[in-house]
């Protein structure tokens, strides 16, 4: 039994490791493992400005975008919530709108503290939406998110028509790793203290999915647990949507396979998420890359196409299992 | 008070604020230019007003509900990444891009097959959950956005303004033949409607009902279906997406109209329609100066409305 699963760690691990050479070795300067041994600058130089920073904003998008997801499937007690399903995005959106207008571009925390507030404020509001429903059909939840996040955007495009930012939108929410360079990055690391007290708090999470009276019945504050929970996922949200831009679906789908094969034990998911999100993303991000080569597409057109394909099949299955 | 009272009240209300809108600074001189700009306007606020909650209103009877409408299942995204794709691929000087007839012919025939597709998956298999239909026709919605906003990218920038036009419902770019053109399918499909409108009355009570009183349910749905499609096509085609505002007309018609006969709510809610889409838009031009598009407000009031109506209802 251990001797199986540890082959499949092995696998993991491998593919894992292959995808990061990929990642490292794919771009329109080409260089080669020969000209890293002979010790060529301009080689060196590439690496380490523009590779792997974009390899370790990948891995750190794809894991805080995944776990966050996980987060909101818990507090919200639903299979198809996530970060881009319930508003967050949008809300996250229109803070970094709002900020580029009234802070300018270059003041990064101001900015970010900003994207997040609105993200937290946005969050709440459709998680006590959705507390005060009580029904619990499973697809009018992310049905009314999206919704919620329409109502959203709108109010974001109002700004961003005004002030003649429109193009420029969706510039920034066509999520895309090509501008990423040592240096424009380090914000994305907030995923890792997230990832860290995700874990931490699993099981508090795993028992508020289970329900509010249960949660209270086995001494836990259910709202602390929720608010916490918030505070998480707006965070990491926050953060990709403004180094990055709107990854879709991508919280949505790893947590979802990843536990058609786990199960639902959270802490034991919770690893296992942070890591397939990363994968997906590499995967993705590789393919957006070699397709049009020497162009890049955005990662965003590919995900969607991913995640909204396995979108489909998540919501037919759940209705074939009634 | 009397259903034929109410609607000559909104008939009067709309008729005012026509007038007020062609009618404003109109003299003698200068009211030839003046009536050329203005009345294919309100022509298109009339055309797409009429079409849009007539084809709400039968669509919910078809599907037996009261918070769904038509043009919530992505049409608009398929829409803008349609021009998009025309654009990027053929230049904006290109016929099917340049030519607003051939244009408006390709986008209403892309869109058709789109949502008939869709609704022939949906009513295939009996009994599927309605926001199921509605979830994946969303999904597919943000699946074309992606297409649109990626070749949106693309596009030179001088190119785009020819795209970001067609993005949001504005009435202020419409074509004068082409409003002309789009009253033939949509008179058309409002009076097969009209003959239809006894039988939708016995849709209403539901579709079990309705078959074992004669009504062969199965043929009234695809025939329906297939006029609904064409007229949230063209008129997506002819002033753009206008996501919510069915959902605001049609529930408004049945707060205020309580009769079940379809003449009566087909007349009654385009009425309210035309009223509140033209004053909607003299808002937009005289209080807001062009500020915004109408498209940003109705997305606005009537997302939220469709939340309130959510909420209160508590759909099981």
């Amino acid at each position: 039994m251990a001797s199986r699963h540890f082959y499949e760690y092995l696998i993991a691990a491998l593919m894992m490791v292959a995808l990061v050479l990929a990642s490292l070795f794919v771009g329109v300067s080409n260089f080669s493992v020969i000209d890293l041994i002979n010790g060529e600058s301009q080689a060196w130089h590439v690496l380490w400005v523009s590779r792997i920073p974009r390899l370790l904003a990948i891995i750190l998008a794809g894991a805080a975008l995944s776990v966050a997801g996980l987060i909101m499937q818990q507090i919200t007690q639903n299979r198809f919530s996530s970060p881009s399903t319930v508003g967050t995005i949008d809300a996250a959106m229109l803070g970094y709108v709002l900020g580029l207008v009234w802070l300018g571009s270059d003041s990064g925390l101001g900015l970010l503290s900003f994207i997040f507030a609105f993200a937290v404020g946005g969050t709440f509001l459709f998680v006590k939406f959705i507390q005060r429903l009580r029904f619990k059909s499973a697809v009018l939840v992310p049905l009314i998110g999206i919704m919620y996040g329409n109502v959203i955007s709108s109010l974001t495009t109002f700004v961003a028509y005004k002030h003649d930012l429109v193009q420029s939108m969706s510039a920034w929410t066509t999520a895309n790793f090509g501008s990423v360079l040592l240096g424009s990055y380090e914000t994305l690391y907030l995923a890792i203290p997230v990832c860290v007290l995700a874990y931490v708090y699993a099981n508090q999470f795993s028992a508020a999915s289970v329900g509010e009276s249960f949660a209270k019945n086995i001494g836990l504050d259910f709202q602390k647990i929720v608010f916490v929970g918030v505070m998480l996922l707006a965070i990491s949200s926050a953060s990709v949507v403004m180094i990055v831009g709107v990854i879709p679906f991508l919280g949505l789908i790893v947590p979802n396979v990843v536990s058609l094969f786990l199960g639902d034990n959270m802490k034991r998911n919770l690893p296992w998420t942070a890591a397939c999100g990363a994968l997906l993303v590499l995967v993705c991000d590789i393919i957006a890359r070699v397709v049009i080569f020497p162009y890049e597409m955005p990662i965003s057109l590919i995900i969607s196409i991913v995640g909204g394909l396995v979108f489909i099949f998540l919501v037919l299955r759940d209705r074939a299992n009634g | 008070m009397a259903d034929s009272i109410k609607i000559a009240i909104l008939a009067l209300g709309c008729a005012l604020v026509i007038f007020l809108f062609i009618g404003q600074g109109l003299t003698v001189e200068n009211y030839q230019f003046f009536l050329s700009l203005r009345l294919p306007k309100v022509l298109a606020i009339v055309l797409a007003a009429v079409a849009i909650s007539v084809s709400s209103l039968v669509f919910q009877t078809l599907t037996n509900n009261r918070i769904l409408t038509p043009s919530i299942l992505g049409f608009d995204s398929l829409y803008m990444m349609l021009q998009a794709l025309l654009v990027v691929v053929l230049g904006s000087t290109h016929a099917w891009v340049a030519n607003p007839l051939i244009n408006f012919v390709l986008s209403t025939v892309a869109m058709m097959g789109f949502a008939l597709g869709l609704f022939y998956f949906y009513f295939k298999k009996q009994g599927h959950n309605l926001f199921t239909l509605m979830l994946i026709g969303i999904i597919c919605g943000s699946l074309f956005k992606a297409v649109a906003d990626f070749l949106s990218m693309v596009i030179d920038p001088n190119e785009y303004a020819a795209v970001q036009d067609a993005m949001f419902a504005s009435f202020n770019n419409v074509n004068a033949d082409l409003v002309y053109w789009s009253l033939i399918p949509l008179g058309l499909c409002v009076v097969v409607l009209l003959a239809l409108a006894p039988k939708l009355d016995v849709m209403w009570l539901g579709s079990d009902q309705a078959t074992s009183l004669g009504i062969d349910t199965p043929k009234l749905t695809r025939q329906v279906m297939a006029l609904v499609t064409l007229m949230v096509s063209v008129s997506t085609a002819l002033v753009g997406p206008v996501l919510f505002f069915g959902l605001i007309a049609v529930s408004l018609t049945r707060q205020l109209f309580r009769s079940y006969h379809h003449r009566i709510l087909m007349l009654a809610s385009s009425v309210l329609a035309v009223l509140l889409l033209v004053s909607g838009q003299w808002f937009v031009e005289k209080v807001l100066g062009f500020e915004t598009t109408i498209s940003v407000i109705i997305n606005l009031v009537g997302g939220s409305y469709f939340l309130l109506l959510l909420m209160r209802q508590r759909v099981s």
